[in-house]
């Protein structure tokens, strides 16, 4: 027990964190997988998050909208999420009804049935997001950034998959994929919530306990190669509105300067933070905020600095002033990256994102639903331990290590710019008239 | 079919302390500043940080037709700089405390929320006083929100969602305040004068009827004490009483209506009716009639035809929305536009179900434990406390409500929600919009 947090790893190899919280009676059960979009091969693109949808159509005890009902009854939530490194599953129940989520977790861990017809139905719908998304300027411009970001990782495609991958697989990749992924072994149980840690624990130990591990999934991870000067990718579509996106290089979660990037993201584009669940607030302060857009050159920024296994990107934002073009954007952002190239920000203003950070902590602290999250998200690429020394390392971050890793990271020939690029095609402009006229 | 799940009930003990963790007259203080303030405080000692929010009579109800999104342009400018301070002190005084505060303007109301942690609540309520009372509409500043809302009408004009939304509204309240969109259009936003908006805040801004939700780790007594502080002097002896609402006039026949949006690959299907208010007693059997056809589980009835069965859509639900005056009840599903007509067909054989057969004893059951169960997690976060008690104080529902609801919702019969649907779900008189790429 550390942090009032306990930790214990099951003979098959689960790894189980448990935080007693009493504020209410409710308790979060979470359940983690390694494996996200980063594990996926050519051709089988998209494959992680379409298990992710399956395992939501049922087992040979739970069927396929069984549990949607059963968990609704009892007033709970539950959903589930596949990103770059990880797939996690949650359910948020009533304290005395978490036993259903410990169960059905327990048997879809390995024993879903991918059904056939399940399977034609889920691709359709897998495609029908896919197109959703091609509805935002945003995805696409993003989806072309990250394939001419990464030539050899997988970080290279979007989690949803390309489209011509999901017409393509089959359930045989799916169910394969299952195998090899849906272990105890390769998996992270956390709960937080009002719950005695001792007799959850033995229960988790009968419910999941039984499982058998499994051969741990080989993979071989295929290291970016350092980019070797800027790359541009122009992404034209419907809309009247130019995007642009300076994606950097950036260092992995574990990697030291990920603390600094964090600051720097802060001072340049407003607070981020780790809640998945809970507000953020305004970046109004910020300086590109002050140099783009109320130089009025941008109507909106914002900024992104994921915590991934692998280095992957860090990545701003900037829609474009109707009057503006993104070359002018582009050159007041390099402006501004050159002055922390060339001057350490104050101690006030790294300070500053500390004391924003503690702020944000605390508001996503309210909900149990997001205290699970904070202990499984950062076993992901790291441990707890991150998590738990997060604030205590971006206060040791001083003014000269942002400037520092401005000037290691944040070049040219380090980044992919991305700029979207309305098509010309016009939409009906009649709305007013027929507001107006007829109605 | 379904297998009942066994669920282990230990802390059963803790069924009495989840009602009585629900707010309630014991537990809420509410109290009327002399000038017309209504101040409700909720202490949650578990929390580091409060939360505010509340509105005021002063909502898009009051716009001339031909500067429609006045209100909502008036309350985006407060916080653009005021009597005692410009924009960026007030957003470096909150940002830099990691707190937010945020106005925007609706149809009948200007509502505003806020976060800071608990210390810094007289910054929260100082920003809110001085935003509400002193702002000043600086030049520059307006015409800088402008352009942002104009690039934000042109991203309307090509978000099928939104469009859909907009039509739908347009054709279901004809010659009626809710067929005009709060955001206003391209020409009204253009027409918009720096005094329009000076005159708008001094004629319709002011204390009577104006709510202020203070939730968090603060003593109520505190909290009224500080509301008084920073807004109990306020006055506008000029203030009006709040619009009427004319009479709807709903149509007498299906009306449908394509938007064509090029290069969208998902097209937004949109079916319509008029809806009952928040305080009619036909909401109760509506809002669980509603969780039957588009909610429930994996999105209802609907979701289980259009997207489990079907395959046509990644989200196809139904949704009930209620207010002061007539609501809407309306299902929505993104699907590809080849797939329109089927997911139509199959909706509409939904809707016709819905209001000539009762909905199951099964599914009533479900839908009143499901309406019950989730009161617990859904004021799980001052966010969530705070929501629901400035609802129950905008539609009157009567301090005890969260604790009374329970017995109304288990007093619905399927009869009920049948006679309830055949009032409002009426097949001849539907209003159908969809919205992308239909050329």
């Amino acid at each position: 027990m550390q942090n009032g947090i306990s930790r214990t790893q099951l003979d098959n190899g689960l790894l189980v964190l448990l935080k007693e919280i009493h504020t209410a009676p409710i308790i979060s059960h979470w359940v983690w997988y390694r494996a996200g979009s980063r594990n996926e091969l050519a051709g089988y693109t998209g494959v992680s998050h379409w298990v992710e949808h399956m395992q939501f159509k049922g087992t040979p005890r739970f069927s396929g909208g069984t549990l949607d009902r059963e968990i609704a009854r009892l007033g709970g939530v539950w959903n589930a999420f596949t990103y770059l490194d990880w797939t996690a599953y949650f359910e948020t129940l009533p304290a005395d009804k978490i036993d259903l989520a410990l169960q059905l977790e327990a048997d879809r861990m390995t024993n879903s049935l991918f059904e056939g017809q399940d399977v034609d139905a889920e691709r359709t719908v897998i495609i029908s997001e896919r197109q959703g998304n091609e509805n935002e300027p945003m995805f696409l411009l993003s989806e072309h950034i990250q394939a001419t970001a990464f030539r050899v990782h997988a970080y290279h495609h979007e989690v949803i998959g390309e489209q011509v991958d999901l017409e393509a697989l089959t359930r045989e990749d799916l169910m394969a994929y299952y195998r090899r992924h849906y272990a105890p072994n390769n998996a992270i149980l956390t709960i937080a919530g009002d719950f005695d840690s001792h007799s959850m624990l033995a229960r988790i130990n009968e419910l999941y306990g039984a499982i058998p591990a499994a051969e741990p999934p080989s993979m071989r991870v295929r290291p970016e190669p350092a980019q070797r000067g800027e790359r541009r990718v122009t992404v034209e579509g419907p809309g009247e509105t130019v995007y642009v996106q300076a994606a950097y290089h950036a260092p992995a979660a574990t990697h030291p300067d990920f603390f600094a990037m964090t600051v720097l993201d802060s001072l340049l584009s407003g607070p981020s933070s780790l809640n998945m669940f809970g507000g953020g607030i305004s970046n109004k302060i910020s300086r590109l905020y002050r140099a783009l857009v109320e130089k009025e050159l941008a109507v909106g920024i914002s900024g992104e600095m994921p915590a991934t296994i692998d280095p992957y990107l860090y990545s701003i934002t900037a829609i474009v002033h109707p009057e503006r073009t993104a070359e002018e954007v582009i050159s007041a952002l390099d402006e501004q990256i050159r002055l922390v190239q060339e001057a350490p920000p104050s101690q006030e203003e790294v300070a500053r994102a500390v004391k924003q950070a503690r702020a944000l902590f605390a508001y996503g602290s309210e909900s149990i639903t997001n205290q699970a999250f904070w202990l499984g998200f950062p076993e992901m690429f790291a441990s707890y331990d991150w998590f738990s020394g997060y604030l205590e390392q971006l206060a040791a971050v001083t003014p000269q290590d942002v400037q520092r890793v401005t000037q290691l990271y944040l070049q040219p020939r380090n980044r992919v710019l991305g700029i979207y690029l309305p098509d010309g095609l016009g939409v009906e402009d009649a709305e007013f008239v027929v507001e107006m006229g007829e109605v | 079919m379904a297998t009942r799940i066994p669920t282990h009930s230990r802390n059963t003990n803790k069924a009495s302390s989840v009602i009585s963790a629900l707010p309630g007259p014991e537990n809420i203080t509410r109290q009327t500043l002399k000038n017309g303030i209504t101040v409700i405080a909720r202490p949650n000692f578990n929390s580091p940080s409060v939360m505010i929010s509340g509105y005021l009579q002063a909502g898009s109800l009051s716009d001339p037709d031909e500067k429609l999104g006045l209100a909502g342009f008036t309350a985006a400018c407060l916080m653009r700089g005021t009597q005692r301070r410009n924009f960026q002190q007030i957003h470096e005084a909150l940002e830099s405390m990691g707190a937010r505060l945020g106005i925007g303007g609706g149809t009948h109301t200007t509502s505003f929320h806020g976060q800071a942690l608990a210390e810094d609540l007289d910054l929260l309520l100082d920003s809110l006083s001085e935003a509400l009372t002193q702002p000043i509409f600086p030049e520059e500043q307006v015409e800088r929100l402008r352009t942002q809302f104009l690039t934000g009408l042109a991203m309307r004009a090509h978000d099928t969602g939104e469009m859909a939304s907009l039509i739908c509204n347009r054709l279901l309240y004809a010659d009626h305040p809710y067929g005009r969109p709060t955001d206003g259009y391209t020409e009204t936003i253009q027409a918009i004068t720096r005094q329009d908006l000076i005159d708008f805040h001094a004629r319709t801004y002011g204390p009577r009827g104006m709510t202020i939700v203070v939730v968090g780790g603060i003593d109520p007594a505190a909290a009224v004490v500080k509301v008084s502080a920073a807004l109990g002097e306020w006055q506008n002896f000029e203030q009006p009483l709040p619009v009427e609402l004319p009479e709807l006039a709903a149509s007498d026949q299906t009306v449908r209506q394509s938007h064509h949006i090029p290069g969208k690959s998902q097209a937004d299907l949109l079916v319509a009716w008029v809806g009952p208010k928040r305080r009619s007693a036909d909401y109760l059997p509506a809002a669980l009639g509603n969780n039957v056809l588009g909610e429930f589980g994996m999105m209802g009835r609907i979701g289980e035809v259009v997207r489990v069965q079907a395959g046509l859509a990644y989200y196809a639900q139904s949704a009930l929305s209620a207010g002061v005056g007539p609501g809407s009840w309306s299902i929505g599903a993104g699907v590809e536009p080849a797939n329109i007509e089927q997911a139509l067909e199959l909706i509409m054989k939904e809707a016709r179900r819905f209001v000539s057969e009762p909905v199951s004893r099964q599914e009533m059951v479900d839908s009143q434990d499901h309406f019950v169960g989730s009161l617990p997690l859904s004021m799980e976060t001052n966010i969530g406390v705070a929501s629901a008690l400035t609802m129950l104080e905008r539609y009157q529902l009567g301090l005890d409500y969260f604790q009374t609801i329970a017995k109304h919702v288990r007093s619905v019969t399927p009869e009920q929600v049948l006679e309830t649907a055949q009032r409002y779900l009426d097949p001849e008189r539907t209003v159908i919009i969809a919205a992308g790429t239909l050329a």
